[in-house]
């Protein structure tokens, strides 16, 4: 359990040494999110279309140890944007991986890049 | 920068660095605290708390990481074993010097053991610490293990019944000897006190009152309690909680003036016999006497606060010892002079034996002043009352109205919150007064009943008079002509009802398009379903049109369960299900290695499935003829049936055919909570249709529908809207009913409640269904037939059209399914892996 968790490092774009192609832009839902592979992680990706911005963060529910939060539902906390995982609505921001509900989790979360309608996140390994 | 030493760590103790640290003076003091126990300040008076529900960590006042942030140095497991008060330092016992320029002696109060001969025995215990409480608990496991099980506590005072509770709690058969002939002396009287027996003694604890103890005897264990009247009392094990002893050892040989009968003499700025040494809490000595409850020792540690800082507040002269608290499961209260009896004073009591509880006012001949009271068994009145008291308000005509509640029909007889003086204390424990809630409302610097209190702190102690912070906040927000409003979330200024206006009539077509109209953001986890509920409910849109803004269930079509797999529930119409699609159920289900269990609206849940095997299995599900259930949505769910005249020999009309066709009316309607509905065939009522949102039960002369009733945490049972109806008639009222309560319910609001909270209730509703007295009973059926021809299965719509099945994959990027799921096996079938 702790291995699992322990996979999950939150990833700061000037760290990154490896952009990951992961699907093209329309892969993933407007103002939502989908799951991607990348070796043994599993990463959920989110499409803000309002804004145009993108997120990446873990697809493990820090709670309860699920891979379901790409299955939230996106939204925003004053500003901050945020996810809510589908089990029990527990929200995290996707700026900092924070949870915005004044609990102890915290995810970890990936720089999102796009590039010719494809999209790539940047990894440490 | 002045360094304050604080020695004690306890609820004081505690409350005094938190007082300081909101000071605006704070940046020039640093904190250096020294606790005793190992563990930092925690909630003493929920110590009982601590076998039953909460654990150490729980009932800490606040974690250790607190003391760090906020810059205070604080040393537990630390006993100061002098003070010098020349030299202003204190010394450890591990003889380190720690100098101060102000200090403050926070160090409570000691178990009380009386000088009884044998109170040396293994097996007697104080009620104090929780070290105490760890003490008694390894000793309670050793008695039990060698088939002993009594326990004894001495002392029936506040909180000997505490420890009484505690030991019960422990599994011990428990008995409480008091001295005196009356439970808690101090506050109650006999009347109170007996009431409080019967209801403890029901609850399977002991109570000997008017028993002196003169002797612990056992060999070396305890066995016996002898008393001086001769008699006897058995028990394994004893539990001294006979009051308290100020902790004034320190201060006595540091030379500060102490009284005779223990405790450090302050004034009333708790300033003691030395300058720059102050006392606060259960071991100051105040106006002759000690203060052994939260409330006066948390205005103590602001006043020291104050008096270091260079403020001006101090202790008053008379301090009010009012308290309520549960004890054993039992509201108790008193206030003011309990026991006043002469002849300027009459006492008003009333007594409910058979419910238990017991009354009493103490108010002066001329009728015009509370002076003091009892509450047992019922404390609801307590707040009121004690407003009342302390801020000497009028009483009402007959003051026996304060506690027999009014008999005429009128609603209050004290009065509304408004009536009370700006300076009423409404929060004992933090000190917060009528003013200190309702001035910021009113200068606009809080606006919300949670900028209140966190503001002023009022209901964070006890919580005691959280209805009251609330009916001020409301009053004020009310006399301010500021509406309080209820609404969605942060990104819409309206509720569901004014959201529902706003998209029928503007004819909003998706979620976006309301944000930029009406709202702000992204959206979030709140108002997206209840924008998907909306949509739905006026278009009939499934959810497969606006896919992300539907909750976690509706998004996928089917039931999260706690391993991230889903259930499915099929439609089956009103229970009748043929021996064919069973077989097809029991195929898939074994197919697809799915866990299946009946469901309470006699449906078959089939659960296991993972995200990418959904389709699949609906494809063979449509492809046998059945169709989506709706399990996973606010929407129709089920019309339960009996079987009715077809089968029973008592039916009285075709129960399943109706509710067959009941079912398929109003399948895939969503509505602001689940709709749950039944039919019954007789009045026997073996659907059990009252405890659903509709229920039609068969009479002689028709259909009698029911509605607003469920099931779950709080069963409602249905109540009756019209008789004798027949199937045309039944289904125009369902259709106006169900309409309405989706037009204007709140979300996530089930019928009951709904109407509870709809103006005129039951009657309203009647003329509104059944007379048309608002006009729209014509609409309400066109909506709802609109609703009904539009269905559509949405898992037959999903699974013919690619593109919406994308959502359904796992990953983007692979084929894989979810390598995270494991089973174990259950009884011949498999659950998800639990974690460990």
């Amino acid at each position: 359990m702790q291995e699992l968790l322990a996979q999950y490092q939150s990833v700061a774009a000037p760290e990154v040494l490896n952009w990951v192609k992961v699907g093209n832009t329309t892969d993933f839902p407007k103002n939502g999110g989908a799951c991607i592979k990348y070796k043994t992680k599993q990463i959920a990706v989110f499409n803000f279309a309002r804004d145009s911005k993108w997120y990446a963060c873990q697809n493990l529910c820090p709670h309860k140890l699920e891979m379901v939060l790409s299955r939230g539902m996106t939204g925003d906390k004053e500003g901050i944007p945020k996810i809510a995982c589908p089990l029990h609505k527990k929200t995290f921001s996707l700026e900092d991986g924070n949870n915005l509900n004044g609990e102890d989790y915290k995810i970890a979360v990936y720089p999102v890049k796009i590039q010719s309608e494809n999209v790539y996140i940047g990894f440490t390994d | 920068m002045k360094k304050i030493i604080v020695v004690g760590n306890g609820m004081v103790g505690y409350k005094f660095c938190e007082k300081l640290l909101a000071n605006p003076e704070k940046e020039n003091y640093q904190i250096q605290v020294f606790g005793e126990e190992p563990s930092p300040a925690y909630d003493r008076v929920h110590l009982s708390e601590y076998f039953s529900e909460k654990g150490k960590d729980e009932l800490l006042l606040a974690p250790r990481s607190w003391y760090e942030e906020n810059g205070i140095e604080l040393r537990t497991s630390s006993l100061i074993s002098a003070i010098h008060t020349k030299e202003k330092e204190v010394i450890t016992y591990k003889n380190e010097k720690f100098s101060y320029d102000y200090l403050v002696l926070a160090t409570g109060s000691s178990a009380f053991v009386p000088p009884i001969k044998g109170s040396e025995k293994t097996g007697v215990f104080v009620y104090r610490t929780t070290e105490d409480l760890d003490a008694i608990k390894t000793y309670a496991e050793r008695l039990q293990k060698k088939g002993k099980s009594t326990a004894t506590v001495l002392g029936g005072g506040l909180l000997g019944l505490e420890a009484a509770n505690a030991a019960k709690e422990l599994g011990l058969k428990t008995s409480v000897v008091e001295f005196a002939p009356r439970l808690m002396p101090r506050q109650l009287d006999a009347g109170g006190s007996n009431t409080l027996i019967r209801k403890i003694e029901s609850l399977g604890i002991k109570i000997l009152t008017d028993k002196a103890t003169s002797e612990i005897s056992g060999e070396e264990e305890i066995e016996t309690l002898r008393f001086s009247d001769g008699t006897k009392h058995e028990t394994d094990m004893l539990i001294i909680s006979a009051g308290i002893r100020p902790r004034d050892e320190l201060a006595k040989s540091g030379g500060l003036q102490t009284g005779g009968r223990g405790g450090i003499y302050v004034n009333n700025k708790m300033q003691t016999s030395v300058k720059d040494v102050y006392a606060i809490g259960e071991a100051a000595l105040y106006n002759n006497a000690i203060y052994g409850l939260v409330a006066p020792g948390y205005n103590m540690a602001d006043v020291a606060v104050s008096q270091i800082t260079g403020g001006d507040k101090t202790m008053a002269e008379h301090i009010d010892m009012s308290t309520q608290l549960k004890l054993i499961g039992t509201d108790v209260a008193s206030f003011g002079d309990p026991f006043i009896e002469n002849e300027e004073v009459s006492a008003i009591t009333y007594e409910n034996k058979q419910r238990g509880i017991y009354k009493r006012i103490n108010v002066t001949r001329d009728g015009k002043k509370l002076l003091g009271g009892i509450l047992v068994g019922d404390a609801s009145d307590y707040q009121n009352l004690f407003q009342v008291y302390i801020n000497a308000m009028k009483l009402p005509e007959n003051p026996e109205d304060l506690i027999l509640g009014s008999r005429g029909g009128e609603s209050s007889n004290l009065g509304s919150v408004t009536d009370l003086p700006e300076t009423a204390q409404i929060c004992s424990c933090e000190a917060v007064s009528k003013g200190d809630i309702c001035n910021p409302l009113e200068s606009g610097e809080c606006c919300s009943i949670d900028d209140v209190v966190a503001k002023t702190k009022a209901s964070t102690g006890c919580g005691g008079c959280k209805p009251m912070v609330t009916d001020l906040f409301n009053e004020t927000m009310k006399s301010l002509g500021k509406e309080v409003k209820e609404v969605i979330c942060e990104h819409f200024d309206f509720n569901r009802q004014e959201l529902y206006d706003l998209v029928k009539l503007n004819k909003i077509k998706d979620f976006d398009e309301a944000l930029n109209l009406f709202g702000k953001g992204h959206g979030c986890e709140k108002c997206k379903p209840v924008l998907a509920s909306i949509f739905a409910s006026i278009t009939m849109e499934t959810a497969n049109k606006q896919v992300t803004i539907q909750d976690s269930n509706d998004k996928f079509l089917a039931n999260i369960q706690r391993n991230g797999t889903y259930s499915i529930v099929p439609r089956v119409p009103g229970g009748e299900i043929t021996p064919d699609k069973l077989i097809t159920l029991g195929a898939v289900a074994k197919k697809f290695d799915l866990y299946t269990k009946i469901t309470g609206g006699q449906r078959i849940d089939m659960f296991g499935a993972e995200l990418h095997q959904l389709p699949e299995i609906w494809k063979e599900l449509i492809d046998a003829g059945f169709e989506s259930g709706h399990a996973y949505g606010k929407s129709l769910r089920t019309v339960k049936s009996c079987v009715g005249s077809t089968w029973c020999r008592y039916g009285m009309h075709e129960s399943v055919s109706f509710a067959i066709q009941i079912e398929e009316r109003y399948r895939g309607l969503r509505s602001p909570h689940k709709l749950k509905g039944g039919v019954s065939g007789c009045i026997r009522e073996c659907a059990e249709a009252r405890g659903k949102d509709f229920g039609i039960i068969a009479v002689e002369s028709g259909w009698n529908l029911y509605v607003c009733g469920n099931g779950g945490a709080t069963p409602k049972h249905a109540i009756l809207l019209a008789e004798g109806l027949d199937d045309e008639t039944c289904i125009k009222y369902l259709d106006r009913f169900l309409m309405y309560y989706i037009r204007t319910a709140a979300p996530l609001m089930r019928t009951a409640p709904w109407l509870e909270k709809l103006d005129g209730g039951i009657e309203h509703l009647k003329k509104v269904v059944i007379e048309d007295s608002l006009g729209i009973a014509e609409e309400l059926e066109k909506e709802m037939h609109g609703l009904v021809n539009n269905y559509e299965c949405e898992w037959k719509q999903a699974i013919e059209d690619p593109e919406m099945m994308k959502r359904f994959k796992h990953f983007v990027n692979s084929d894989e399914g979810d390598d995270n799921i494991s089973f174990v096996s259950l009884r011949d079938q498999k659950m998800p892996k639990a974690w460990s």
